[in-house]
């Protein structure tokens, strides 16, 4: 498992709480705006998806978004992971940040569901994230963090291009 | 049986010192109970009314003589000496301290056992048929493919945190012995005119407070589409499942509400969306883990026959064994079920025992039924006389399979901080009372489940006879439900009227037997003879 590039980098952080990020890019300076006005208007280039909303009203739009908010406003709600997984079968390269209540037991299968930017409402102790991040030695499914699963291991073949 | 490879006991190793990892942020204050309880729901374990409850996984209800010696272990180390077998094909503790709960689970993946998602709002365990492998009316064994969804389910990173529990059931009959229709989804492997192989999907069944039967979502799932399909069904279900109230959260609600039909065709939808995604494992994956379940070395030509001149081993015989497909073998059903006893419940020394006779009579391997028993799936017919005298001298030969005695019940009061009535004692004096006045075996086959509430973890809704305990004015009160059925012919029971008393329940149930007895024609079951002449004549004799 990479470290996060921007771990515990504290200026990256006042740009949006981002508090673990596995880009290099550029991060987006403006503010994200809902899927309803996203889909509305034609320059905001960061939406963020609520747990209610259908995350494939985004796809026809992949191509302009430079970052795209899940919104978790509680753990237990896990559509975000559904919503995070589409957007990445459907090609997008984006960033894809997880935000609200997330925490340290989440960010494992966060990261394989192609999160790749966290910003938790509530700072995460680091020692135990970079634990969590490393949580998986292997994995039994294929998702969209292009690890191979070990059903692929042990037959020591591809089985399909596992990153849509 | 299927074994673990390093890549199994990997993951299994790092759940387990993931788990150490919560309970010590816990124990410091770093988690709150709030985050903590799904934790460590995942790893099954329950906070009851006295102490927490463990729940170990037993994959697809199949066991090898190592593994059972361990639970006995563990009963004797960590509880009080005795282990509960569920209706879930699984075994709960009921007296552990959080503390130990990692060493317990370290102590289990020594022997490729795990806790993992036996609670929680995710995939849970996955069960099956319990002959699976030695019915002769299968049409292969279920369990590689319950092993390789047990695989794709563990730690999936889009279905940890389902709107609540998926239970899910692989058999591959025409009958049905593991209450399929009643899983959030049921698997029949079954085969085409091509003789191939193919999988049905019944989705939406289930017990609970609003019990529903699964429906029929797809008939011809392809062997190498089976992961692909599932992921499909559960990626619809994650979306739009509601998570507003907890007590419509299953799928079956989603189903009832958008309607089977609408359901499918968004699985369908998204199935086509999933197979250029590469989710499905090598088939290769399937045909290794076959391998596994291949069968042991029987011994051929043997001839079928057992000598019954002993009246009480024929009576279990009759009664507790059940066809094989290879000649000369049997399957033989230990019933946990002793007069008066706790329905599932069995000592350390008769889990050791049961190990011990798994091993020296049915090729290291034994079964927990979804009927709360245990079965040895491969005895040699010419040696039953000789397991039977073992395990009539353990007080284990007790001969009610399916009939009256062999009751369900759930833990009810005595633990449950959900129960409004007990359950356990009831199950004593029911089965107490059918063997004292000796009617046990004259009625025959007839299923009595007992929950001490309407969350029917002991399938109340699926007994030829349930009972379902209430809170009446602050007083326990037994409803009765008549003609619930989890078989072929799955169906629903329904609540003969005002409820009873504790005592006046088991009146109730003696004098609903009273009236089969009197009605019942050639061959008739219970269940058939309650299908044949309904509710009225049993609602006279109650209540009239
Ligand atoms: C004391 C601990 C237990 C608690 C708190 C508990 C709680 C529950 C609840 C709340 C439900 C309803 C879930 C729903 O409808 O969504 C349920 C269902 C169920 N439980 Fe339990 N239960 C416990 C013990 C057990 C035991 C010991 C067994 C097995 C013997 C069991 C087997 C089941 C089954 C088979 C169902 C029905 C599943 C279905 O609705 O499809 N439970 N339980
Ligand atoms: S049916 Fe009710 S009383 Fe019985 S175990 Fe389940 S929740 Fe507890």
């Amino acid at each position: 498992m990479a470290e996060p590039i921007s771990g515990t980098d504290s200026e990256a952080r006042e740009l949006d709480d981002v508090q673990f990020r596995f880009r290099e890019d550029e991060m987006v300076d403006h503010p994200a705006v809902t899927v309803d006005a996203f889909v509305g208007q034609t320059n905001a280039s960061a939406v963020r998806i609520e747990p209610g909303d259908d995350a494939r009203d985004l796809l026809p739009h992949l191509g302009r978004i430079a970052l795209v908010e899940v919104n978790f406003p509680s753990f237990g709600d896990g559509r975000g992971y559904s919503a995070a997984r589409i957007l990445r079968e459907a090609g997008y390269q984006g960033e894809l940040r997880a935000v609200g209540d997330v925490l340290i037991d989440q960010l494992s299968h966060m990261r394989r569901c192609g999160f790749d930017s966290f910003a938790p409402g509530v700072r995460l102790d680091e020692e135990d994230a970079a634990r969590a991040f490393a949580t998986w030695p292997e994995v039994y499914q294929a998702a969209v963090d292009g690890r191979a699963p070990i059903w692929t291991l042990r037959h020591g073949e591809r089985n399909g291009d596992t990153n849509g | 049986m299927y074994q673990y490879d390093r890549y199994d006991q990997q993951m299994v190793d790092a759940r387990v010192a993931e788990f150490r990892d919560q309970v010590r942020r816990r124990l410091d204050g770093k988690l709150t109970e709030d985050q903590f309880k799904p934790l460590r729901l995942m790893n099954g374990l329950y906070l009851q009314l006295h102490a927490y409850m463990l729940r170990v996984a037993v994959p697809y209800g199949t066991l090898n003589s190592t593994q059972m010696h361990m639970l006995g272990t563990i009963a004797d180390k960590y509880d009080r000496g005795y282990g509960h077998f569920t209706t879930r094909q699984n075994i709960q503790y009921n007296w552990i301290k959080l503390e130990d709960a990692p060493d317990i689970l370290a102590e289990l993946s020594t022997v490729e056992m795990h806790a993992i998602q036996t609670s929680g709002n995710c995939i849970r365990n996955i069960s099956a048929d319990h002959f699976a492998g030695a019915a002769a009316d299968e049409v292969a064994d279920p369990r590689p493919y319950a092993e390789l969804m047990r695989q794709w389910s563990s730690f999936h990173p889009e279905f940890s945190y389902l709107p609540r529990k998926f239970k899910i059931a692989v058999i591959a009959s025409e009958t049905d012995r593991a209450a399929m229709r009643l899983h959030d989804i049921g698997i029949r492997i079954h085969k085409n005119d091509a003789g191939e192989l193919g999988a049905a999907f019944y989705v939406g069944g289930g017990m609970g407070r609003t019990p529903m039967i699964s429906h029929l979502v797809r008939e011809w799932v392809p062997l190498d589409r089976l992961i692909t399909y599932a992921e499909a069904c559960l990626r619809v279900y994650n979306r739009y499942g509601r998570r507003d109230n907890k007590y419509k959260a299953r799928i079956k609600i989603l189903l009832h509400e958008i309607g089977a039909e609408d359901y499918a065709a968004q699985v369908d939808a998204e199935y086509q969306q999933l197979l250029d995604q590469g989710v499905e494992p090598p088939f290769a994956e399937l045909q290794r883990i076959r391998t596994f379940f291949a069968d042991p070395p029987f011994v051929e030509g043997l001839s079928d026959g057992v000598d019954q001149s002993d009246p009480a081993f024929a009576a279990w015989v009759q009664q507790n064994t059940h066809l094989h497909r290879v000649h000369g073998y049997t399957s033989a059903t230990i019933s946990l079920k002793p007069v008066g006893g706790i329905p599932g419940d069995a000592t350390a020394a008769q889990i050791h025992l049961m190990a011990d006779l798994a091993k020296e009579f049915s090729f290291d391997e034994c079964r927990v039924t979804h009927a709360q028993n245990i079965v040895l799936p491969h005895v040699e017919q010419r040696r039953l006389y000789e397991l039977w005298q073992r395990l009539d001298t353990a007080g284990l030969a007790t001969a009610n399979l399916d009939n009256i005695g062999d009751i369900i019940a759930c833990p009810g009061l005595d633990y449950c901080s959900l129960a409004n009535a007990r359950a356990i004692p009831l199950a004593q004096k029911i089965s107490q009372r059918f063997s004292d006045n000796g009617k046990d075996a004259v009625i025959g086959e007839l299923k009595l489940k007992i929950s001490g509430c309407i969350n029917a973890c002991g399938h109340h809704h699926a007994g030829h006879i349930g009972v379902l305990g209430v809170d009446r004015k602050g007083r326990e009160n037994y409803q009765l439900l008549l003609g619930g059925s989890e078989g072929a012919d799955t169906s629903l029971g329904k609540i003969t009227g005002p409820g009873f008393d504790e005592d006046g329940v088991v009146d109730a149930i003696e004098k609903t037997t009273e009236v089969y007895l009197a009605q019942r024609q050639d061959g008739e079951r219970f269940l058939d003879t309650y299908r044949r002449i309904g509710m009225e004549p049993f609602k006279e004799a109650l209540y009239g």
